[in-house]
C-alpha cells in the first residue's frame, strides 16, 4: 500500500539551517546536511530545503549545498526559494535536487510551471500555495504571505495541475506557526479537487495533528518544520504512533 | 568500472552518488565502446518515453543497449524503455522484456508517488529484502506483469516493480532514493 509521507522542512540562510535544534547526536546544529542526515535516519520520507537568503549572490552558493545534500542523503529531496526561470531550475537539478518548488513566481507567471515541467518532467515540479481564509473564502497569498492575490485557492491548485505541476504543497497561513493543527477543510478540498498528490503544511503541533490530517483529508504527505527542529516530535515516534492509529506509513 | 548510460533523462547524478556511497566508481557515458567494456551498466531515467527513445535512436544507443552482455540495471523510465512498447507518446521501446507499458487508470492520484511495499519479491536483486520493505516510486506509467517480472507492487493495479531477463535487471522504483532498502538492492546488483 502507498504510504503517507512525513516531510521535515529546513529553512536555509547563507547555507546554514536557520532554526535551532537540540538533537544530541548532531555536533553542528546549523549544518543542513547533518540535520538532513539525522532526519533521514529517523525515517523522514522526503526533505524540503527552502533557501531564504536575501541576495542573489549568496543564492548561487545554495547550489553548492544542494550538491552536498545530494551526495550524502539517500531519500528524495525538494529545494526552493528564489526560482524565477528554467535556468534557476537547471542549476538545482544538475546539482542533484529531485524536485524544485515554486510559489510567488508561479502566481506571477503561471506558464513557468509548464516550462519547467516540459523541460524536467512534472514529477519535479512542486507548486507551493500559501493560502488564508478571508471574507472572500480561501485566497492565495504571495511574497511570503505578505501579499494577497486575486486567485482563489482551489481554482489555482487546479490550474497548477493543468499546467503540469506534479504535486501541491499547501500551507495554511491561518494555522502556520500556531501549533493548533492543520487546516483540515481546505486541505481536504484541494486534495479532492486535484488528481496529483497534496502535501499538507502549517499548524503541526502534536502527533495527533498528523493523524487528523491523514484521517480526515486525502493529502499524501504532511510537512512540518519547527516541531522537528526543536526535537518536540521525533519522526520515529511519530510514525510508530501513526501506525498504531492505522495510518499507513513507512 | 560501472557505466551509467548518459542520455536526455534526469536523475543520473543521484544514481552516481548512490553508487559512490556504496564504494564503487562509475562513469556517466554514452560512448558505445565504454558501455560494452564496462563491468556493469546502469540505465537510469526520469523523463518522457518518446523523447528518450528518439534520443537513443539518434545516438545509436537503441542498438547498443540490447547487445550489452554484462549485468544491466534499468531504473524507472529505464525499466519502461526495456519493455516492448509504451503508451506514453505511443512509443516503440527496446523490447528486452516481453511486456507493455501502460498509463495508470485515473481512479486515484497520478503519479504513483511515494513509498510502497511489495506484493511479491524474488531473485538475486532482492537478497535480504522482504516484501514488507518500502521503496520510493515516482511514475505515471507502469509495466504490466509478465513472466519476467521478479517483484510486484500494487497501486490502482498490480504492476511490475522489478523485472529480469538474462543479464537485464530493472526496477520501477528508485533504489538510489530508497534509503537503506534501496542501498541493499543496489549493492546486490553491483555484487552480481
Amino acid at each position: 500500500m502507498l504510504k503517507r509521507r512525513i516531510i521535515p522542512c529546513l529553512d536555509i540562510r547563507d547555507g546554514r539551517t536557520v532554526k535551532g535544534i537540540n538533537f544530541v547526536n548532531i555536533i553542528d546544529a546549523g549544518d543542513p546536511v547533518a540535520l538532513a542526515r539525522s532526519y533521514a535516519e529517523q525515517g523522514a520520507d522526503e526533505l524540503v530545503f527552502l533557501d531564504i537568503t536575501a541576495t542573489i549572490e549568496k543564492r548561487k552558493a545554495f547550489a553548492g549545498l544542494v550538491e552536498r545534500i545530494a551526495a550524502e542523503i539517500n531519500i528524495p529531496f525538494t529545494v526552493g526559494g528564489g526560482i524565477n526561470n528554467v535556468d534557476d531550475v537547471a542549476v538545482l537539478i544538475k546539482a542533484g535536487a529531485d524536485k524544485i518548488t515554486i510559489n510567488s513566481s508561479a502566481v506571477k507567471r503561471p506558464d513557468l510551471i509548464k516550462e519547467i515541467a516540459s523541460e524536467f518532467g512534472s514529477q519535479c515540479v512542486v507548486v507551493a500555495i500559501d493560502t488564508k481564509f478571508t471574507e472572500d473564502g480561501w485566497k492565495v497569498f504571495v511574497n511570503g504571505g505578505r501579499m494577497i492575490t486575486p486567485f482563489k485557492t482551489v481554482p489555482w491548485a487546479k490550474k497548477a495541475e493543468e499546467l503540469g505541476a506534479g504535486e501541491i504543497l499547501l500551507t495554511s497561513m491561518n494555522t502556520d506557526g500556531t501549533k493548533s493543527g492543520f487546516s483540515l477543510d481546505i486541505t481536504a478540498e484541494v486534495s479532492r479537487k486535484v488528481n496529483i498528490p497534496v502535501i499538507a503544511s502549517g499548524g503541526a503541533g502534536t502527533m495527533q495533528h498528523f493523524r487528523d490530517v491523514f484521517f480526515n483529508t486525502g493529502c499524501s504527505a504532511a510537512l512540518a518544520a519547527s516541531i522537528f527542529h526543536f526535537g518536540e516530535i521525533n519522526i520515529q515516534d511519530l510514525k510508530k504512533y501513526l501506525k498504531s492509529e492505522n495510518i499507513a506509513v513507512r | 568500472m560501472i557505466a551509467i548510460v548518459k542520455y536526455n533523462a534526469g536523475n543520473i547524478r543521484s544514481v552516481q552518488n548512490a553508487v559512490s556511497r556504496l564504494g564503487f566508481e562509475s562513469r556517466i557515458t554514452d560512448d558505445p565502446a565504454e558501455l560494452m567494456s564496462a563491468e556493469k551498466v546502469i540505465f537510469p531515467g526520469v523523463g518522457e518515453a518518446g523523447s528518450a527513445m528518439a534520443y537513443l535512436r539518434k545516438s545509436g544507443l537503441d542498438r547498443i543497449i540490447p547487445e550489452i552482455k554484462v549485468p544491466v540495471l534499468g531504473i524507472c523510465l529505464g525499466l519502461q524503455l526495456l519493455c516492448r512498447h509504451s503508451e506514453e507518446s505511443d512509443t516503440e521501446c527496446l523490447g528486452v522484456f516481453d511486456a507493455d507499458v501502460k498509463l495508470f487508470p485515473p481512479v486515484d492520484k497520478i503519479p504513483h508517488m511515494g513509498w510502497n511495499d511489495f506484493i511479491t519479491v524474488k531473485g538475486k536483486l532482492f537478497k535480504n529484502v522482504s516484501k514488507d520493505d518500502n521503496v520510493y516510486y515516482v511514475h505515471s506509467y507502469y509495466a504490466e506483469i509478465s513472466s519476467q517480472t521478479t517483484a510486484t507492487c500494487e497501486y490502482i493495479v498490480p504492476f511490475s516493480a522489478a523485472m529480469n531477463r538474462n543479464n537485464f535487471h530493472a526496477t520501477q522504483f528508485h533504489p538510489e532514493k530508497s534509503a537503506l532498502v534501496g542501498e541493499t538492492i543496489l549493492r546486490n546488483f553491483l555484487q552480481l
